[in-house]
């Protein structure tokens, strides 16, 4: 990307940047979502899943459009669109949690990671609901509802797979060994995270751990489910350092759109 | 209590075709001709099945759409698609069916669905092009669908109805971005319109002198206009549209005729609607397989269910005693 201008107009790097992040993490795990378009195990989980994908594309293009307009104008004077943003960055600029570009596995791990990220994102919206940020309290007031439904979503399958039979027992459980680990990258803090708290725009880590482990450990309780023991806590993506798989997942989403540069759509 | 049967099956036809022929509905309880059943079960079936294996062709595309706002857009209306073959069969299910041996006979090749998804979408276009071209079609087909004699049919395809002339609108207007872009952009509008016009028009079904079971199912009140009409409406209205768009419609027969106030059209390549209904078309076995595919790595999911339900009834007969 063009260096950065750092004033100007309605400028503010910090906020683009928390929007961004969380404009990545809605748009990738809504691009993993949509995967299952016409793979899942019912009709009905078809409507369900693409429902979801909906709701996380729907609330990325509104924080990535907020985050261009905030970037301020680029070198050549242009205000990066949403478009910009999700097609021509590369993979060192994305700042998603890993957890959301893991591969979806099967619906075990899909359902494991929709458990994991909707109790993130529910006390986080929430929170973000009465940000100092217009923008962000705007997209999360509306959000929060569409966060909920997943949550309960998830959690009714989770429960299903986990109490069910021998076999999806041992496939929820495996596939949420695989992404526990990443789940603690959503909590850290970092500097823009201690700058935006100050200001009252960012979301507070540590409560929301502390709301995500409750809902969590209830949920996986009544699954019948074992909380891996795991100490591994994989890290990266919020600075641009990402998973193997997702070097793929940009190649795919991308592709298309840098084929024909300029052209609208 | 019901009232003791003494009407003979003659009188039962009878006063069935009279619903038909004064355009009254029929309900799933009201008595009907075992013919008229399987014909609707048939039909309503084939049309599930088209919505879910329709879903391939453009579900292909969601995770390259090549914008924010395109990919949102695909994602709602493969979504759709998957919602009317769930309203789909359940109106079949009202005439005693039901669904897992619907998709049965799909996934064992004893049913059909429509053969335009037995072609591949290889370019953004082909999403353009299903829009505006087979769900322009299928428009044509379905809306006189909500006139049919069957009332769970004509309900549900009220809805369906609706979403899909959307779905037509949108397509037209991806397509016009497209026409209307640079170069390549318009290249891809061309070669998709190529690759998909006799397609649709063949989704109309053979010509009416070749079409056996037309006249029953016009009786019936299930089918309004001959496979011909609405073949013959559909190009009236599309080629117009294509002009519009400054794309041509690959067929050097083509011309408006102003003594019909028609477009006379040229043969469609009837061998290549019966070799794809047949199963070897482009796509036909990729299809099958993918459906039987998901059907199949999800059977572990819906067993899940059904056991954690059971253990969910199990507990509360036990809380109740």
């Amino acid at each position: 990307m063009t260096p950065l201008p750092t004033s100007g107009l309605g400028v503010d790097l910090d906020v683009a940047a928390y929007a961004l992040r969380l404009g990545d993490d809605a748009l990738v795990l809504g691009q993993r979502l949509a995967e299952w378009a016409a793979r899942s195990p019912q009709i009905e989980e078809d409507v369900a899943l693409l429902n979801l994908a909906l709701d996380q594309l729907g609330a990325a293009r509104s924080l990535l459009t907020h985050a261009g307009r905030l970037l301020g104008p680029d070198a050549d004077g242009h205000v990066r669109t949403e478009d910009d943003l999700a097609f021509l960055r590369d993979e060192p600029d994305w700042t998603n949690a890993l957890l959301v570009e893991l591969d979806g596995g099967d619906f075990g791990r899909t359902m494991a990671r929709q458990l994991l990220v909707s109790a993130y994102q529910v006390p986080l919206y929430a929170a973000l609901g009465s940000s100092a940020d217009e923008g962000i309290a705007g997209v999360a007031g509306k959000a929060v509802k569409e966060v909920a439904y997943s949550l309960d979503h998830a959690r009714s399958w989770v429960v299903r797979l986990g109490d069910g039979t021998d076999e999806s027992h041992r496939r929820v459980q495996t596939g949420l060994d695989e992404v526990w680990p990443y789940a603690f990258e959503l909590f850290e803090r970092d500097p823009l995270v201690d700058r935006l708290l100050e200001r009252g725009v960012a979301a507070d880590p540590a409560a929301i751990e502390q709301q995500w482990q409750a809902t969590v450990q209830e949920v996986l309780a009544e699954a019948t489910l074992t909380v891996p023991e795991t100490t591994w806590r994989p890290t990266g993506g919020r600075r641009g350092a990402h998973t193997t798989g997702f070097g793929y997942l940009l190649a795919e989403l991308q592709h298309l759109h840098r084929s024909h540069p300029g052209a609208r759509w | 209590m019901a009232p003791v049967q003494t009407q003979s099956t003659d009188e039962l036809e009878r006063a069935f075709q009279d619903a038909v022929d004064a355009d009254g509905r029929i309900e799933p309880r009201d008595w009907m001709p075992e013919g008229y059943r399987r014909t609707l079960v048939r039909q309503i079936a084939q049309h599930a099945h088209s919505e879910i294996i329709g879903m391939q062709p453009e579900g292909n595309w969601i995770t390259r759409a090549p914008s924010l706002r395109r990919k949102c857009i695909l994602v709602a209306k493969v979504q759709d698609e998957a919602g009317h073959g769930l309203y789909l069969y359940s109106a079949a299910e009202t005439l005693g069916v039901d669904r897992e041996e619907l998709l049965d006979l799909l996934h064992t090749g004893r049913q059909k669905y429509s053969t335009i998804f037995n072609y591949p979408t290889t370019s953004w276009a082909d999403v353009a092009a299903i829009g505006w071209l087979v769900d322009g079609a299928a428009i044509m087909n379905q809306v006189p669908l909500t006139r049919c004699s069957y009332g769970p049919y004509a309900r549900a395809m009220v809805r369906v109805c609706k979403e899909e002339s959307f779905h037509q609108r949108q397509g037209f207007e991806a397509m016009s971005v497209l026409a209307q872009g640079t170069p390549a952009q318009r290249r891809m509008a061309q070669d998709a319109l190529d690759r998909w016009w006799w397609p649709s028009l063949m989704m109309f079904g053979p010509s009416d002198t070749d079409s056996p079971n037309s006249a029953r199912s016009m009786a019936w009140g299930i089918k309004r206009f001959s496979n011909d009409e609405l073949r013959q409406r559909f190009v009236d209205a599309t080629v117009p549209q294509a002009e519009h768009l400054g794309l041509t419609v690959p067929d050097p027969d083509l011309r408006f005729d102003e003594a019909t106030g028609h477009y006379a059209f040229g043969e469609i390549d009837w061998t290549e609607f019966a070799t794809v209904m047949r199963g070897d078309g482009p796509c036909n076995r990729e299809r099958l397989a993918h459906r039987v595919g998901a059907h199949e790595d999800g059977a572990w999911v819906r067993e899940a269910a059904a056991a954690y339900a059971a253990k969910q009834a199990g507990r509360g007969a036990r809380e109740a005693a």
